[in-house]
């Protein structure tokens, strides 16, 4: 069509009433003209009408085919259909409800988990030319000392090393996530920090929105307590988003910082899933952690760097530059404290840098793989309901099948019905995918606050792009596809002639259409089989965790971190203060027992230090893990003392140095003897001393970094006993009674001693739940789906018994006349339904033993192919299904035998 | 008068010239369309059967074209009539459209009907 009838048509569209009024008129002129013609060579007016109407052919016909001229057919068509359809879904209902419910539900939650994954693993840094970024890191870290942040990728003294000897990029800069308190005493209030060196916002490109950010000059020891950037977020939380924040001053951990600038909304820094609130240069450590400074230590790991790339250079460049200088950085940056073995393997760190266009990113490293496996599941539950969907609209067909001849009989083409069907099913899962993308917001946040824990608070920005609008509408479109296309391809095959004789009862190849929906609920209740084995496994090994025994016991146990670090005390007072405010906590009626602890048990903190039995030098034998606790510590957390004695008052500095060590430790370090009144020492680094312990008693094993972990041996030393004792302590407090009346009490108490002391509190059940939160993850989700789909799939199975028995009437009716009982029927009805339920267990079977493999690194206590789990779940889905085989076979047999023979 | 039987034979129409038809009916004067109708008919002596519908979308076609305008007047019988007639562009069209069908007739011509081949002429 050339372009100039194109425009026309869209010029005239504008006109179509007229137009169409106006060919009405010149049609009837024209017949009325024809008709007086052949009245004048002498035909009866009646015989001159139907002649004018003869020649004229089919008026219909040419007042639609000139129609086309002011309208695109295309388009009219696609209104007419929508139109249809809407009209039918509002006839229909039920199956409307349903249908536009369970694609919803489908569609909902595959967005929901895609929109988390599109978050963490698809979407950019929110900062200039992301694409020019890399990470520069140590694949296989080698180096001892004190971990104490998140990344903790880079000393200080290697990431000046290597800011040196850089030439690959424009520009590096390190960081580092904390978090400060900001309260000045009593109960703690934490903000999410940055340590950033002085390049950090100029690499990135952000600039503030008030005030300004750093620059290198900030950033240079010695600073001390200058100034502080915060984000846009904390700014509306803290000031209200009044523009005199700048240079109000706030404290962080006690110390005063000048606010200087102001970041954009919607940048969070270079670590997806998470946020800040305040950050500081790199100097400040010094002042901020004061006595734990890692600013100057070689051996304190708390940085990790990025740098934007030179143009021209690529990242393999890069990289390649980096591992050159290598040998160099660690040289300069090799901790004088290191004994040879350690410096050979320190010296033989190789430095890297990947892209890093996507930030670097915790929440994504623990849970891109469960949440692609969560994709993995709702695709599943989607396409049950899609099978679910192609069942009923097979079902739907067969009943109109009359409309579908007549519309065949009077020229509609086969092409033209299929897409009037498939635009009914394209507004079925337009509708559901809209509502879909509303649940999905809902189901979206709700995943994100379930992955949140009080120490490790996620945030995920889910703001809508275009991802996830492609995302439903490709959803959308298949959907539609998987469950409209077969049934309207089947609909459309029909006979016009065959079907507008039939005597109600349809008789086009029913058999095949009947093969189609039957091979449909086989695979649905395959998939179910799959996702339920998949769900049993997860909460199987999420019961395996939680009931685990992990060596104590921990319900019942407040944590209360105290830090009185702005007290000054002096080190030589610290323990004796320390003890006075556990007396202050002891005298707090309803309390069972009070200790304290240096690492709390499943906190993510460990220490490790080299064993040495026996007057060895080198710790060929191995490594322990070490804690420091309290007096009664193992009575407080209910782990049972098999040998000697626990810790007391009289182990304090100055008195012999003691140690109680697990069961694990005695077999490993003295062959499953009685390790009591054995010593031994650890090692140190070079130059340090190595006393020597004796051991005092023996506990049973326990978990000590995670749930999931062997039991490993390790060694309790006394709090008392330490070196330099801390400027704050772990009390752990258990209480008989409910944990939330505590709190006050403990803080009056604390109060009471000073109350500059900072409090912070934990429920210690609690952070052993989070610890699990992964798992928890999975047995939720993956059970809601298994049970989703199980409803669905039976849902499935009983519309096609169902139909069947309605089908069957005749049979059934004639059977029971000539004497079958009623049982008869039933197990005929059971038999058929029963029979496609274990056709699809057999390949649900089979399937899922080939995938749960995927799944294994998952599992815990169970392996991918336990067959308690494969044969409870088969069980459960033999028992759904004959129950929903049942119902109809109960009205089968309740047939009346004259109704039915009637029927023929 | 009274009309004989149809006679045998009518052809139909083949598709598309009936533009061609029209424009060249458009040629001799404005008219309507059942004017066009009985036009086409009587000049091809008969033989041209056509439905008077069809010529209503090809005449909706050809508007769009830009090829023929359209215009309200009265008919013979003072009913209002829409009288369609013939514009410059269409008066090209239709000599383009005139040697094409020579061409095509001549080509075809040839093959059914081959001419005396020279060596007889001797």
């Amino acid at each position: 069509m050339s372009l100039r009838r194109f425009l026309a048509r869209l010029w005239s569209v504008r006109r179509r009433e007229k137009a169409q009024r106006e060919l009405d008129e010149e049609i009837r002129l024209h017949l009325d003209l024809e008709e007086a013609d052949q009245r004048e060579s002498g035909m009866s007016p009646g015989e001159a009408r139907d002649a004018s109407r003869r020649t004229f052919g089919n008026v219909t016909l040419a007042r639609e085919a000139s129609r086309e001229a002011w309208v695109f057919r295309k388009v009219e068509e696609l209104g007419q259909d929508l139109r249809y359809a809407a009209r039918l879904l509002r006839l229909n209902p039920g199956f409307a409800l349903a249908a536009i419910l369970s694609l919803s539900l489908g569609i909902g939650a595959n967005t929901a988990i895609f929109q988390l994954l599109d978050a963490v693993r698809l979407r950019s840094l929110p900062v200039k030319n992301p694409q020019e970024l890399a990470h520069i890191f140590i694949p296989d870290q080698k180096g001892s000392g004190s971990y104490v942040t998140r990344y903790p990728e880079l000393t200080n003294a290697i990431w000046q090393a290597i800011r040196e000897n850089q030439q690959g990029f424009s520009a590096v800069f390190a960081w580092g996530p904390t978090t400060f308190n900001l309260a000045l005493g009593g109960e703690a209030r934490y903000a999410q920090a940055l340590w950033v060196s002085g390049e950090f916002f100029d690499v990135l490109g952000v600039e503030p929105i008030a005030g300004r950010v750093f620059t290198s000059s900030d950033d240079h020891a010695g600073c001390g307590a200058s100034g502080v950037v915060i984000s846009h977020s904390f700014w509306q939380r803290e000031f209200g988003g009044t523009l005199d924040a700048l240079g109000k001053t706030i404290t962080l951990e006690g110390h005063p910082f000048a606010v200087i600038g102001i970041t954009p909304a919607g940048f969070y820094g270079v670590e997806m899933g998470r946020t800040f609130d305040v950050a500081v240069p790199l100097c400040a450590e010094q002042v901020l952690r004061g006595e734990y400074s890692q600013y100057d230590n070689p051996q304190g790991w708390w940085l990790t760097a990025m740098g934007r790339l030179k143009p021209g250079w690529t990242v393999t460049r890069a990289s390649a530059q980096l591992r050159a200088v290598s040998a160099v950085v660690f040289k300069e940056a090799l901790p004088a404290a290191y004994k040879t073995e350690e410096a050979k393997s320190f010296l033989s760190n190789r430095l890297e840098a990947i892209p890093a266009s996507r930030g670097i990113s915790e929440l994504r490293k623990n849970y891109e793989s469960p949440l692609w496996l969560l994709l993995g599941l709702a695709g599943m539950v989607l396409l049950i309901a899609c099978a679910n969907l192609a069942n009923l609209l097979l079902a739907r067909a067969s009943a109109r099948e009359k409309e579908f001849g007549v519309r065949l009989a009077v020229g509609a083409t086969r092409g033209r019905l299929v897409k009037q069907l498939l635009v009914e099913c394209l507004l079925l899962s337009g509708v559901g995918a809209a509502c879909g993308i509303f649940l999905a917001r809902e189901l979206g946040q709700f995943l994100v606050s379930f992955l949140s824990t009080q120490q490790d608070p996620a945030f995920v920005d889910l703001g809508g792009n275009w991802h996830l609008l492609a995302f439903t509408t490709v959803l959308a479109v298949l959907t539609c596809i998987l469950f409209g296309l077969a049934p309207a391809l089947r609909a459309t095959s029909v006979s016009p002639g065959v079907v507008l004789k039939a005597n109600g009862r349809g008789m086009t190849p029913d058999r095949q259409r009947f093969g189609l929906r039957r091979a449909l609920v086989v695979s649905q209740v395959a998939l179910s089989l799959v996702l339920l084995v998949g769900a049993l496994l997860f909460a199987r090994s999420l019961r395996n965790l939680l009931v685990l025994d992990p060596g104590f016991r921990d319900t019942g146990i407040l944590i209360t971190n105290v830090d009185f670090t702005r007290l000054n005390i002096p080190v030589e007072r610290r323990v004796e203060f320390t003890r006075n405010l556990m007396d202050h906590l002891r005298a707090i009626p309803g309390l069972e027992s009070v200790s304290d602890a240096e690492i709390i048990p499943i906190s993510g903190n460990a220490e490790n230090r080299g064993v040495l039995v026996g007057g060895q030098t080198d710790t060929a034998l191995g490594l322990s893990l070490v804690n420091r606790v309290g007096p009664g510590f193992f009575r407080m957390m209910g782990t049972p003392l098999l040998e000697g004695r626990e810790f007391d008052d009289h182990d304090a500095s100055g008195a012999v140095l003691v140690a109680i060590v697990n069961q694990a430790f005695a077999e490993k370090f003295f062959g499953g003897a009685d390790p009591v009144s054995k010593t031994f020492r650890l090692g140190a680094g070079k130059g340090k001393p190595q006393p020597l312990y004796q051991i005092t008693g023996m506990v049973a094993n326990t978990k000590y970094v995670d749930l999931r972990e062997q039991f490993q041996p390790i060694a309790y030393l006394p709090l008392a006993q330490r070196e330099t004792p801390d400027l704050g302590d772990q009390i752990m407090i258990r209480s008989g009674g409910p944990l939330v009346g505590l709190v006050s009490e403990v803080k009056s108490a604390v109060n009471e001693v000073n109350p500059i002391i900072q409090i912070d509190f934990q429920v210690f059940h609690t952070v052993i739940q989070d610890s699990l939160l992964r798992e928890r993850l999975m047995a939720t989700l993956s059970g809601f789906f298994g049970a989703l789909a199980a409803i669905l799939a039976i849902v499935g199975l009983y519309g096609v018994v169902s139909y069947m028995v309605a089908r069957r009437r005749n049979e059934i009716g004639i059977r029971m006349a000539l004497g079958a009982m009623p049982g008869d029927i039933l197990r005929l009805v059971l038999r058929e339904g029963m029979w496609l339920t274990i056709v699809g267990i057999a390949i649900g079977l089979f399937c899922a033993g080939g995938l749960t493999r995927l799944i294994a690194k998952f599992l815990f206590g169970v392996t991918p192919l336990d067959e308690v789990t494969f044969g409870g779940a088969t069980l459960l889905l033999l028992g759904v299904a004959a129950l929903a085989c049942y119902f109809p076979a109960r009205r089968a047999m309740r047939v009346e035998t004259p109704a039915a023979l009637r029927y023929e | 008068m009274i009309r004989t039987a149809q006679t045998p034979e009518r052809l139909e129409l083949f598709q598309g010239t009936l533009d061609l038809l029209i424009l060249r009916t458009l040629r001799w004067g404005p008219m309507h369309g059942h004017g066009i109708a009985k036009f086409i008919e009587q000049s091809s002596r008969e033989t041209f059967r056509i439905d008077h519908g069809s010529l209503y979308p090809a005449l909706q076609r050809l508007q769009q074209e830009g090829w023929i305008v359209s215009e309200w007047g009265t008919s013979s019988n003072n009913r209002r009539a829409k009288f369609y007639k013939i514009t410059a562009a269409g008066r090209k069209q239709l000599t383009a459209e005139q040697s094409r069908w020579a061409r095509f007739t001549a080509a075809i011509g040839h093959i059914l009907q081959p001419s005396k081949p020279a060596r007889e002429e001797q």
